[in-house]
């Protein structure tokens, strides 16, 4: 199992220096409003690929603003152990630079090879108020987790997209055989991330009914797409094919309402509490919380299937939002999954029922780990 | 070259003058070359019946350091960009149609970068050249040669997959 044995962070947000060492699969950071648990979930999702929980940019991350800062994690598997570094880079501080063992990384391609993490942060609860852009991102997040590629085709489809706009925002430029080639560039990026995205929802659901989450509430996804619908029907060429002649057909439409109305950029991903049948918008806050919990759960399995590894999963304020019954089914799913955890709470009490939790307590000012056994 | 204008900096800057004064697009091809028609158009040599379409004269540079093309060229001047303004009258397109019309010419290939823009401008041409007596072709996309497969993008890796022969 791949575990964080040590995490050591300099001049990081509100930390000056901070070492803690890890011996569980699963550490509760405890601590008033401000004491900086967060900020230590984001360090830890810094040490895999991506810009992290909050989706920083380099220098807003260095305590007061202000680089040098770095974050480095001991990790333990089962070929030994490995050690991954991340900070503002010496001589352009306003970027990030990586290591590996000490061994300057070019990017951040071999850090997805050796550490993954999946996160539930408070701002998520929003999901499902949000547009289905939200959802819709959250969904291209877990996608890209598994198929690095989606990114790209997501931008292609888009760059196409604002191409078709501006064409038809032009009526001296709306040349049809100019129209033909950026729909179909649209059709065949529009097609595959389509594709990826539907993979992913039918592994997912999958892995729900399968029943990863335990005793925890599951949710059955499903994507509310055109392209999504061709792909129901037929193959993936002829679902090309099919999405040009809609957009051909859509011209007039589109020209009109000066953007392209319908295609893989609307898509909206559905959650419906699987056992009662129920829309998540019709779901209590509780209810809702569960739904992303469990999906997050089947999604940390898939990774763990996929790499041959599980990420270790980051649940920021998670059991706060959860009654007694659902926090006893949580602490159960994690410890059915084989990886690592890190929990947030301002009460310690709530993790009671957690078996082998490590605790740590975070106090205001000099932040200082604790013990409390 | 400050400390020595008369050796250094005024025979550059006759360089430099002679080469703007020289120096023309080929009325056939597009390439840059003090010979209008340019010496590859010109060169009894080349294959005129196999018309490779580059974006620009860097494009065509590098197939020439190659020696890779036997035949001619045709530099469009650009890739169509509705959100850059560059259209089919920006670019050397219908001087392309034109020749591909010629009886001389059997092959188009399109050598056109691998973005959303380029590929979109290569399917604009094969729409615009169905009609003309011309076999279209594209280049491939694949494993660069040297290369090692682990450190190859997934979609460069996918694509040369896809065009395994």
């Amino acid at each position: 199992m791949l575990r964080l044995s040590r995490l050591r962070l300099t001049r990081f947000r509100n930390h000056a220096a901070l070492d803690l060492r890890f011996g569980g699969r699963a550490v509760v950071l405890t601590g008033p409003n401000g004491a900086g648990k967060t900020n230590v979930l984001e360090a830890i999702s810094l040490l895999g690929a991506g810009r992290g929980l909050r989706g920083a940019r380099g220098a807003e991350m260095a305590m007061d603003g202000a680089p040098p800062w770095a974050v480095s994690g001991h990790f333990e598997d089962h070929a030994g152990g490995f050690e991954i570094g991340t900070g503002s880079e010496e001589g352009n501080p306003d970027r990030r630079a990586w290591r590996l063992d000490g061994e300057k990384l070019r990017g951040q391609a071999e850090l997805a090879e050796r550490v993954a993490t999946v996160w539930i942060t408070p701002q998520m609860d929003r999901l499902f108020q949000d547009s289905a852009g939200g959802r819709r991102r959250f969904l291209d997040r877990l996608v890209l987790a598994l198929e690095p590629h989606h990114a790209r085709e997501v931008a292609a489809y888009e760059t196409a997209m604002a191409h078709r706009n501006r064409l038809l925002a032009d009526a001296r430029r709306a040349d049809p055989a100019w129209l033909n080639a950026v729909e179909d560039a649209m059709a065949r990026h529009g097609i595959a991330a389509a594709a990826s995205r539907r993979a992913l929802l039918a592994r997912l659901n999958a892995a729900l009914e399968g029943g990863v989450a335990g005793a925890f509430p599951a949710a059955q996804l499903a994507l509310q797409c055109p392209a999504n619908a061709l792909l129901d029907t037929m193959p993936a060429l002829a679902a090309e094919e099919a999405l040009r002649e809609a957009l051909r057909a859509a011209r007039p439409r589109d020209a009109a309402a000066g953007a392209s109305l319908s295609g893989p950029h609307r898509a909206d991903l559905l959650f419906t509490h699987a056992a009662r049948g129920m829309p998540a918008a019709q779901c209590s806050t509780g209810e809702q919380k569960a739904l992303l919990v469990s999906t997050v759960l089947a999604h940390a399995a898939l990774i763990a299937r996929a790499r041959g590894f599980a990420p270790l999963l980051l649940l920021d304020e998670v059991p706060a939002h959860l009654d007694a019954a659902r926090r006893a089914a949580l602490f159960e799913a994690l410890a059915a999954l084989p990886g690592q955890a890190f929990l947030t709470g301002t009460d310690a009490a709530l993790f009671a029922p957690l078996a082998g939790g490590e605790y740590f307590s975070l106090d205001e000012g000099e932040p200082r780990p604790a013990p409390l056994g | 070259m400050l400390a020595d204008p008369q050796a250094l900096m005024l025979p550059l800057s006759d360089a430099l003058r002679a080469a703007a004064e020289a120096v023309t697009p080929c009325r056939i091809c597009g390439n840059l070359d003090a010979a209008d028609p340019c010496r590859i158009c010109t060169n009894p040599e080349r294959d005129q019946g196999l018309v490779c379409v580059v974006e620009g004269v860097a494009d065509l540079w590098a197939l020439e350091r190659a020696h890779a093309h036997p035949g001619v060229y045709h530099v469009l001047g650009g890739t169509l960009s509705a959100l850059s303004g560059t259209g089919p009258e920006e670019l050397r397109i219908a001087p392309l149609l034109r020749r591909a019309e010629d009886d001389q010419v059997r092959e188009v290939i399109l050598a056109l970068p691998a973005t959303v823009e380029g590929a979109s401008t290569a399917h604009y041409l094969q729409d615009r050249l169905a009609g003309a007596p011309v076999t279209v072709t594209r280049l491939a996309q694949g494993v660069p040669i040297g290369g090692s497969l682990d450190a190859l993008d997934d979609g460069t890796l996918a694509a040369a997959l896809r065009a395994r022969r």
